[in-house]
């Protein structure tokens, strides 16, 4: 499996140096974006295969994010990984219905996350 | 002697009631109207007045005649009660009005948890109690109409050639047309007040132009009445304080305590007066006027009660004529026959005007009581609003026609005053449960049953039954050996207590096992939930204002549960009323359409209060808890059940998932929260799989899991300290503050975080400033947040940071200015709200988004105010006042 190129878009400094870690390890070329607007800038600009995409942003949030470029035709090949640490059932369909791939919670499990990832860009 | 055609008196009488009834009707349209005539303080005043009936108008004459001043302690009562006993009355006031209360017997039932037994003990207890004062109604009545007419008709003859049963079956058919016309006991009967308030001018008049016309036109004055009294040796007696029955020289002062005590309860547990004073009352503030206005009411109509007695004896001489009728007799024997029917007009108006309203008030509770909840077991599911005005209707009838039995049985062998008094010791039961449940806590509904039940035995046991003896309806040996010749028992010397008048033995054993057992049944065991709930409402009744309880957690037995109280208002309430209701309520509620309501708790309780007003208060909570399970405690009822240090026990239970914080506030910061528990679970996972990480990794790793963890505590502390001064909970101190060490201990705790940004800060600060009253830690914390929040925002390497302490007459100033990006105006609305941090993202691990929030709670409980200025690009100030001296709520000191 080629490297892919996954975004981390949150705005929380530690949170992206573990996922950064994280995805590194995994193999993954990483790029970042600290709020939802650099996010969706990132996205069309990088084309990146698959987006760790905090819902809780300054700017824009995570689901207005994932509303665009999923409106976008051009970034239909981009996969979308919903973070929250919100974690409530309403936050989850909505996430399924704004067009996301898949929702996990905030405190994830890194070993899951990372599974997660990888089922999801093995299926590409 | 003269008298007067039966015909002219019948006429003149039905005249007098027809003027009665027009002026109810008058005030009734006014009402409807909306021009409503009994909004006076004059008019409550006089409508109170009714307390003052045919015994005050026959039976005082009677009394002064016999044992001079003895008439005296019933006015004494109600005096000293209307000027010593204003607050209790004004709580009694407040209470009914916010409970929507309709009668004495639901005002029990309803501080006893609603208790039905309550309901139904209290209404019996009225009823046969008040049986004794219509009798002496109709007794006055008919021997005036007797001595009038000369005819003689009362008791004597065959029932239905009795003219008391007449007066008895007339007077209960005025009062029919005159209360029960429409249904909802709680809309004030204003046309009724009204009239009640005229015949109260009426008959004050009229006694006072016989008193004249005895005085003065007898005697020469009433200085003159009492001097030729004093001369004469039968005579002079009448006017010393010895005992009641004159051959006792000495002043019995337990018989005068006994009498006064007596009358001052009956005035306020009468179920008339109950009615007239607090059902009927418009504004609370009549009662102002009412508590000096209706003892002077009280002095104008005795005032020639002894004048009239002592004319009347010295008239006609000792045993030659019956005292009771003197106001009827003198004029007579002047040949003033005009006058002798003004006096008897008086009369009929005193007596008609106690019927009237004493009636309607145990119409009413019989009624709401007795009578509906059994209809409602016995006709499931029917519409029942048809059926309230006829049984109030029927119970008119029977109350009058009980009280003629009681005329025939008993009304031979006592004065009109004795009678009176057998129904006010009936009602003096009512004193310990009722005071004892507006000021104690403790008082529970088990406690109430038996201190009721006990008085009322013996009160039937030591008054009623001896009355009904001495009439000669029971035998002689009842009264005179005891019971099967039991000596303990006998009903007027019980338990071989002799030496009393019956009225004060009767009332020391009734009252003394009453309030034994009520104290003692009550401290047994602790007041239920319930039942505390309704203590809380009425004894507090003044502390807990406006604060109607928030609205309960309801479980629902019906499926529909709007649908189920509509069809249950709808049976009765009728149709039309209970559509009425509920389009009201959605008006008020906001739902806009009956369709829409929430069927919540407060839904529940307006229902049931509507329903109260027709069926009385403990009828109308069974009927609603067909639908509703019960109103289970909802936070505000706890929070007072929680002041009773002594019900915490009990309510532990029910305070288990009480939630104070709000929800929104609660996934604010269960997010907050999440964040840093996500960082360190990550790095901590991270490092658990990968047991090769190089060590400085490792070690950076290790440094954030920390950092976190700290930040994690601080906002724990911070969100804790927030919700504390939220519910008002906040540990505060006020001591002297310098605040120049103020700040300098400030500084010295925020110096390294300025060391390590490379940041210069400076002070302005006069040298000399007073202390201001404070607490030192809170600010510190303030103090210190502003600082740590411009050590964040200060560019690395060049910042600087100016505090600046200013102080003026009304207090001081602080402001701290950095050199830092500022707070574009969009979010200088926002940086002082709940979890809305300004500034980038790269700085966010420090923050928790309270610490301004919280700032700003401190400096505001010290009465100051916290601002931001910040214009683009020349930093941000944060600063705050404060006064000098501030009188902060729920301080220590």
């Amino acid at each position: 499996m080629s490297a892919k190129h996954v975004l981390i878009a949150d705005d929380e400094a530690n949170i992206v140096i573990s996922l950064e870690f994280l995805m590194k390890r995994e193999g993954h070329r990483v790029s970042v974006a600290r709020d939802g607007n650099a996010a969706l800038e990132a996205i069309r600009r990088e084309r990146p295969d698959l987006v760790l995409l905090d819902v809780m942003m300054p700017g824009k949030s995570g689901f207005e994010v994932c509303q665009a470029v999923r409106a976008d035709e051009a970034l239909a090949g981009v996969k979308i990984l919903m973070l929250s640490a919100k974690g409530r059932d309403t936050d989850l369909a909505k996430g399924n219905a704004l067009g996301a791939d898949a929702y996990m919670t905030k405190p994830f499990s890194t070993r899951e996350l990372a599974d997660k990832v990888r089922e999801m860009l093995g299926r590409s | 002697m003269h008298t007067l055609p039966l015909a002219w008196v019948l006429g003149a009488s039905i005249a007098y009631l027809a003027l009665l009834f027009t002026v109810a009707s008058w005030a009734d349209r006014r009402a409807a109207s909306g021009r409503s005539v009994i909004g006076n303080p004059w008019v409550y005043t006089l409508s109170i007045g009714v307390y003052c009936t045919a015994w005050t108008y026959f039976g005082s004459v009677g009394r002064a005649a016999s044992s001079g001043l003895w008439f005296l302690p019933i006015y004494l009562g109600p005096t000293l009660a209307m000027l010593l006993a204003w607050s209790l009355l004004r709580k009694m006031v407040r209470i009914a009005h916010t409970q929507r209360i309709t009668s004495i017997a639901d005002f029990v039932a309803s501080r006893y948890g609603k208790s039905r037994a309550l309901a139904v003990l209290v209404t019996l207890i009225a009823l046969v109690g008040i049986l004794p004062y219509v009798a002496l109604q109709l007794k006055a009545i008919a021997s005036g109409l007797t001595v009038l007419t000369g005819t003689h008709g009362a008791a004597g003859a065959p029932w239905w050639q009795d003219s008391t049963l007449a007066i008895a079956l007339l007077l209960a058919g005025f009062t029919i047309a005159f209360g029960t016309r429409h249904l909802d006991a709680s809309e004030r009967h204003e046309g009724m007040v009204a009239a009640i308030a005229l015949e109260s001018v009426v008959k004050l008049l009229a006694f006072l132009a016989i008193g004249a016309f005895v005085a003065w036109g007898m005697f020469e004055g009433p200085a003159d009445v009492f001097a030729r009294a004093a001369a004469d040796p039968a005579l002079a007696p009448l006017l010393r304080l010895t005992g009641s029955t004159g051959g006792d020289a000495r002043f019995a002062g337990g018989q005068w305590f006994a009498l006064t005590l007596l009358a001052a309860l009956s005035l306020l547990f009468l179920p008339r007066q109950f009615q007239v004073m607090v059902v009927e009352l418009v504004d609370e503030r009549h009662l102002r006027r009412a508590s000096w206005a209706f003892p002077l009411y009280l002095l104008l109509i005795n005032l020639f009660v002894l004048p009239i007695a002592l004319g009347g004896l010295l008239h006609f001489g000792r045993g030659a004529a019956d005292p009771e009728t003197f106001v009827l007799s003198l004029p007579l024997s002047q040949g003033a026959s005009w006058f002798a029917l003004l006096a008897f007009v008086g009369g009929l108006s005193a007596a008609t005007g106690m019927v009237i309203v004493e009636a309607i008030a145990v119409s009413t509770m019989v009624c709401n009581d007795l009578v509906m909840p059994w209809v409602l077991r016995a006709r499931p599911g029917r519409d029942l609003s048809r059926w309230p005005l006829p049984v109030r209707r029927a119970v008119i009838v029977l109350l009058l026609l009980l009280g003629y039995l009681y005329f025939r049985i008993a009304g031979e062998a006592y004065a009109l005053v004795s009678i009176g008094l057998i129904s006010f010791a009936a009602v003096a039961q009512f004193a310990p449960a009722l005071i004892g449940g507006m000021y104690w806590k403790g008082a529970t509904r088990a406690g109430a049953l038996a201190g009721l039940l006990a008085g009322f035995a013996l009160w039937t046991w030591t008054l009623l039954l001896p009355s009904i003896a001495k009439s000669g309806w029971l035998p002689q040996g009842f009264l005179a050996d005891g019971p099967f010749g039991i000596a303990l028992l006998r009903p007027e010397q019980l338990f071989g207590l002799a030496g009393l008048d019956n009225l004060t033995h009767a009332l020391l054993w009734s009252l003394l096992a009453n309030i034994g057992l009520f104290v003692a049944v009550s401290l047994a065991r602790a007041p239920s939930a319930r039942e505390m709930r309704q203590a809380l409402r009425f004894v507090d009744v003044f502390h807990h204002e406006g604060q109607g309880a928030a609205p309960g957690h309801m479980r629902w037995h019906a499926t529909d549960p709007l649908a189920e109280l509509r069809q249950l208002a709808a049976r009765f309430l009728g149709a039309d009323a209970a559509a009425r209701m509920f389009a009201d309520y959605a008006q008020r509620s906001g739902a806009g359409r009956v369709e829409r309501i929430e069927p919540d708790a407060q839904l529940v309780r307006h229902v049931e209060t509507q329903l109260a007003g027709a069926i009385g208060s403990a009828s109308a909570h069974a009927v609603v808890a067909t639908v509703v399970e019960e109103e289970s405690l909802g936070p505000a009822d706890l929070l007072r059940m929680l002041d009773e240090a002594s019900q915490v026990r009990a309510l532990n239970r029910q305070l288990e998932g009480l939630d104070r914080l709000k929800d929104d506030f609660i996934s604010s910061v269960t997010h907050e929260l999440r964040t840093p528990l996500t960082s360190i679970r990550a790095f901590a996972e991270l490092m658990r799989d990968d047991p090769d990480m190089p060590a400085e990794q490792r070690q950076e790793f290790i440094g954030l899991v920390v950092a976190e963890t700290e930040r994690l505590s601080r906002l724990v502390n911070q969100v804790l300290d927030m919700a504390k001064m939220e519910a008002g909970h906040g540990q505060w101190r006020r001591e002297a503050v310098d605040l120049r060490e103020l700040i300098e201990h400030a500084l010295q705790t925020t110096s390294e975080l300025f060391r390590e940004r490379g940041a210069i800060v400076t002070v302005q600060q006069p040298d000399q400033v007073p202390s201001l009253m404070a607490d030192r830690d809170r600010l510190l914390q303030v103090l210190i947040n502003l600082l740590s929040n411009a050590a964040k925002f200060v560019p690395k390497g060049s910042g600087r940071v100016l505090v600046t302490l200013s102080t003026d007459a009304k207090g001081a100033t602080i402001e701290v200015q950095d050199n830092g990006p500022g707070v574009p105006p969009e979010q200088q609305q926002l940086v002082f709200e709940k979890f809305r941090q300004g500034g980038d993202a790269s700085n966010r691990p420090q923050g928790t988004g309270l610490g301004l929030p919280i700032s700003r709670k401190i400096v505001e409980h010290f009465g100051g105010r916290m601002w931001l200025k910040s214009a683009p690009g020349q930093g941000a100030c944060f600063g705050f006042e404060l006064p000098w001296m501030h009188e902060t709520p729920g301080d220590p000191s």
